[in-house]
């Protein structure tokens, strides 16, 4: 193929290097000098806004300024203190360069990174040889064990690992609900009566402990319940579902069902509960069935029943794992 | 006599160089030339925030707490007095209230992390889009990932330790995640967590990961990426006197020197600036963790954001196998298609030099519309993010726009899958679009608006000739042709070729095919000063 035809454009080569002003008038260059030392006093200046500050702004005072609201002046001038002093020396170094430092750009060669083929072979030549002088390729049995034993040694750092943590067992199925374990209000700790839920009402619960101040979070990341009361007759649950109500009051893990955020927000009008973190909803007549978002199951329902001295109290305990699914979870 | 300012400094460059002959290594060092482009500045963006994280987050060590312990809060900020929190909270609430400067630095700390990740993210778009991750870069580029990765986690790690109600959300999430790997994830959720949700251990075991481990691991790898690009020499954007064969820019010393430790400055500044004057992660407004409360309109920091998005569009998927569970719902936004990203990602290098044949060198960047198809996949890849994103944000895009949920998800649910493919399509076509432009300047030259009457009446249009500078950017780089089809003889009959070598050889074909031409110098002499 003829080359002509296609030959590109001659490269007009590096252009000439143009001169800034303050390469030849002293005067222009004088300026600049001024220029940059100011914003190095510039900085010089933040960096006493900022020992005031620390030493003589009390940390109680707020001031008020447009756009940003109020705001502790303190922390504020402590800041625009080190802005400054930082910023300015910056802005100085980079003003100098411009203005006063050769601005001529120069060409440097570069290199292939593969090396060159005597190299190369060389390289080869010396490991072969050192390796050979080693015995490398003849003593197997020493090649092999060597082998054996790291491959072992790697082992141990994992088996290490072991005690980060217990074995899974029922922590993820059990939770503290048991039958006639008392429905208590969370915050508050009062036990709870069908009377003190009206119609619409929602209530967060905990299993009453006999010292709620020991209480630990990985119980309440378990046991946290939501108390909804509708009317019964908007229900739309099997009978056995029906039965773990209490005239129209039903009782929902409130660990989501997706990745175990708290379910907190509860729509009266809709009777929806949902989830904040990924908007997962929950329709409480049907028994909490997802209505929209990622979460694949209902929030599981408590049964609950009412005591001999009018309480609320959980009838069985969850008849399945709350929150998050897992690899052992079954159906 | 020399000065003794001069005397001191002649000894102790005497005593460095006769023990580590450092003379030899620094006068060609000092030498050595950078190109200069304002793009090349994003990585350097990067390298300082990382520095600036590290100077920020060891005051921040000085005073927090790191552990789940509960106590009973009686600092100074009055609103949570008596309330009972983890220590690492309350220690959170002392760095911000009680100590000078502690909030200040939290907050740098806080827009240090989120600059650190903005810049790195933008660093790698330009390092895709110039194509400067060829050969021999594919290394550098393989470390970008793993940095980006490792920043990511380091981030999600850092906001996850004040044990805040946001951040415990978050680590509810993180622990969800775990969970649903088949067969091992409920080991490893109970060994990362010392047992069950939220134990008492994982904010003391995270913070060993936050500031000692990831720190650590990254200042290694930037170490590594820093010393390739000192040895293999900064790549340059193409332009006159510009070959694959030179570098040009200015030495290292002083230009070098005094831009980029200016620049350190400027960003510290800055971050300070933002530091001062925009409040970031007010802990105190959430309140201390407790698994049964949450803020609504929970927000990840952006960089986790799209993940976020992710998971909130995904379809309840669920299966059972033989009494086990396995969460799609969790697997494939959380883990699966991250993994297909990055993976990809990483692999990019090698994909594309497979796919093109071209094996060479380069340190002569593309302008992103010479490779049109690079370029579309990059946009490709960032639309499906930003829509990911978008959604991650979907409950205050929808109380601020006053949609409902419902309709942002659908939509993103759609755009997620309609959107990537079309904004390929239109990169692609805006690319050639502009390969046109390029063309057409440097034959036709620029329009001046400027009109004159030719003799016999007609107006046109004074054109302006480029530069031969501007024209041999615009025409310096090269146009592959596509590799042919292995097992196609000379005269065009198949043979049996290789199923692969005919997939390679359609793919290069999709990719190098679509080209306009580029202007040669016949064609250009043939217009010649003829042209109007
Ligand atoms: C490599 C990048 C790093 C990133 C992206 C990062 C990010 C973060 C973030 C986002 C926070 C939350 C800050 C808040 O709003 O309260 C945080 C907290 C923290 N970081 Fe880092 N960090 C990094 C490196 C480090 C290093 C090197 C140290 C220490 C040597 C450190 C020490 C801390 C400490 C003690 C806290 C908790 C104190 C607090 O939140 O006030 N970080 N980090
Ligand atoms: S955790 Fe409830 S929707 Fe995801």
């Amino acid at each position: 193929m003829s080359n002509t035809e296609l030959e590109p454009l001659k490269d007009p080569g590096l252009p000439a290097h143009a001169h800034r002003k303050a390469d030849h008038d002293e005067v222009a260059a004088k300026r600049a000098e001024r220029q940059v030392s100011i914003l190095f006093l510039l900085s010089a200046a933040g960096t006493i806004l900022f020992i005031y500050s620390y030493i003589w702004i009390a940390q109680d005072i707020y001031v008020y300024l447009p756009v940003i609201g109020t705001t502790n002046a303190h922390q504020l001038f402590l800041g625009l203190g080190l802005a400054f002093s930082l910023f300015f020396i910056g802005a100085g170094a980079v003003h100098w360069a411009k203005t006063l430092m050769p601005d001529q750009e120069v060409i440097a060669q570069r290199h292939e990174m593969r090396s060159s083929d005597e190299d190369r072979a060389g390289f080869i030549a010396t490991v072969k040889e050192n390796g050979a002088s080693a015995g490398l390729g003849r003593r197997t049995l020493i090649k092999r064990t060597l082998g054996l034993s790291l491959g072992l040694v790697g082992l141990s750092p994992l088996l290490l690992l072991r005690d980060l943590g217990p074995l899974p067992s029922d922590d993820l199925t059990k939770t503290s609900w048991a039958e006639g374990v008392h429905l208590v209000t969370d915050p508050g700790n009062r036990r709870l009566r069908p009377e003190d839920l009206e119609i619409g009402a929602v209530a967060h619960v905990l299993p009453e402990m006999k010292h709620p101040e020991h209480r630990k979070l990985d119980d309440i990341a378990k046991d946290a319940l939501l108390l909804i009361r509708i009317r019964p007759e908007e229900f739309r649950l099997d009978a056995e579902k029906l039965s773990w109500t209490y005239q129209g009051i039903i009782a929902f893990s409130k660990i989501c069902s997706h990745m175990g955020c708290a379910v907190a927000l509860y729509e009266q009008q809709t009777k929806h509960l949902l989830c904040p973190c990924h908007q997962s909803t929950f329709d409480v007549p049907t028994g909490a069935k997802v209505i929209f978002g990622p979460a694949a199951r209902p929030l599981p329902q408590l049964a609950i029943k009412v005591n001999a001295e009018g309480f609320l109290v959980a009838a069985a305990p969850f008849n399945q794992p709350v929150g998050p699914s897992f690899w052992e979870r079954r159906k | 006599m020399k000065p003794a300012r001069e005397r001191v400094a002649g000894s102790v460059a005497n005593f460095v160089d006769e023990r580590v002959g450092a003379a030899k290594f620094l006068k060609k060092n000092l030498n050595k030339v950078f190109p200069d482009h304002w793009s090349f500045m994003l990585g350097e963006i990067a390298l300082y925030s990382f520095i600036i994280l590290l100077l920020s987050g060891t005051f921040l060590t000085f005073w927090f707490v790191p552990s789940q312990e509960e106590l009973i809060y009686n600092g100074s900020y009055v609103p949570l007095k008596g309330i009972q929190m983890s220590a690492a909270y309350a220690s959170t609430l002392d760095i911000s209230f009680d100590i000078r400067g502690g909030m200040l630095m939290r907050q740098v700390h806080h827009w240090a992390a989120l600059l650190f990740l903005a810049a790195m993210v933008a660093h790698l778009m330009r390092v895709f889009f110039t194509g400067a991750f060829r050969k021999p870069r594919e290394l550098n580029w393989i470390l970008g990932v793993g940095l980006l990765t490792l920043g990511i986690v380091e981030g999600f790690l850092g906001y996850s330790l004040p044990d805040d109600l946001l951040s415990g959300t978050g680590i509810r999430i993180a622990e969800a995640i775990l969970q649903a790997i088949p067969v091992v994830g409920t080991y490893a959720a109970f060994f990362a967590f010392g047992g069950a949700f939220p134990g008492l251990v994982f904010i003391p075991r995270i913070y060993t990961v936050h500031v000692l481990l990831i720190p650590g691991i990254i200042l290694g790898l930037i170490t590594v990426h820093l010393m390739l690009v000192w040895y293999q020499k900064h790549t340059q954007y193409p332009g006159p006197g510009r070959t694959e064969k030179n570098v040009v820019g200015y030495p290292l010393m002083p230009v070098y020197m005094a831009k980029a430790g200016g620049f350190f400055f400027i960003v510290f500044g800055v971050t300070a600036f933002l530091g001062a004057v925009a409040s970031i992660n007010p802990i105190w407004v959430f309140g201390p963790y407790t698994p049964t409360q949450i803020s609504a309109g929970s927000q990840p920091d952006w960089y986790m954001g799209w993940l976020d998005g992710l998971v909130r569009m995904s379809p309840p998927l669920e299966s059972y196998i033989f009494n086990h569970t396995i969460s799609w719902n969790i697997l494939i936004p959380g883990l699966i298609v991250p993994g297909i990203m990055f993976t990809g990602m990483a692999l990019w290098p090698f994909i594309e030099a497979w796919a093109t044949g071209d094996k060479r060198e380069h340190n002569l960047l593309d302008r992103p519309r010479n490779a049109p198809t690079r370029t579309a996949v990059g946009v490709m890849s960032l639309t499906f993010t930003v829509v990911a994103l978008i959604n991650g944000g979907n409950d205050i895009i929808a109380t601020h726009f006053s949609f409902t949920i419902n309709q942002i998800m659908w939509a993103t649910r759609i755009s997620i899958f309609v959107l990537p493919p079309l904004s390929y399509v239109i990169t692609k076509r805006i690319c050639l679009a502009l390969q046109r432009a390029d063309r057409d300047l440097v034959l036709h030259g620029r329009e001046t608006g400027r009109l004159v009457m030719l003799p016999h009446g007609e107006f046109v249009e004074i054109h302006e000739e480029l530069s031969p500078e501007e024209a041999w950017t615009r025409t310096s780089h090269e146009q592959l042709a596509p590799i042919p089809a292995a097992g196609i003889d000379a005269n065009g009959v198949r043979a049996n070729g290789v199923l692969k070598d005919r997939i390679r050889a359609r793919i290069s074909k999709g990719i190098l095919q679509e080209q306009i031409a580029k202007p040669t110098a016949k064609e250009k002499l043939e217009l010649g000063d003829g042209h109007h």
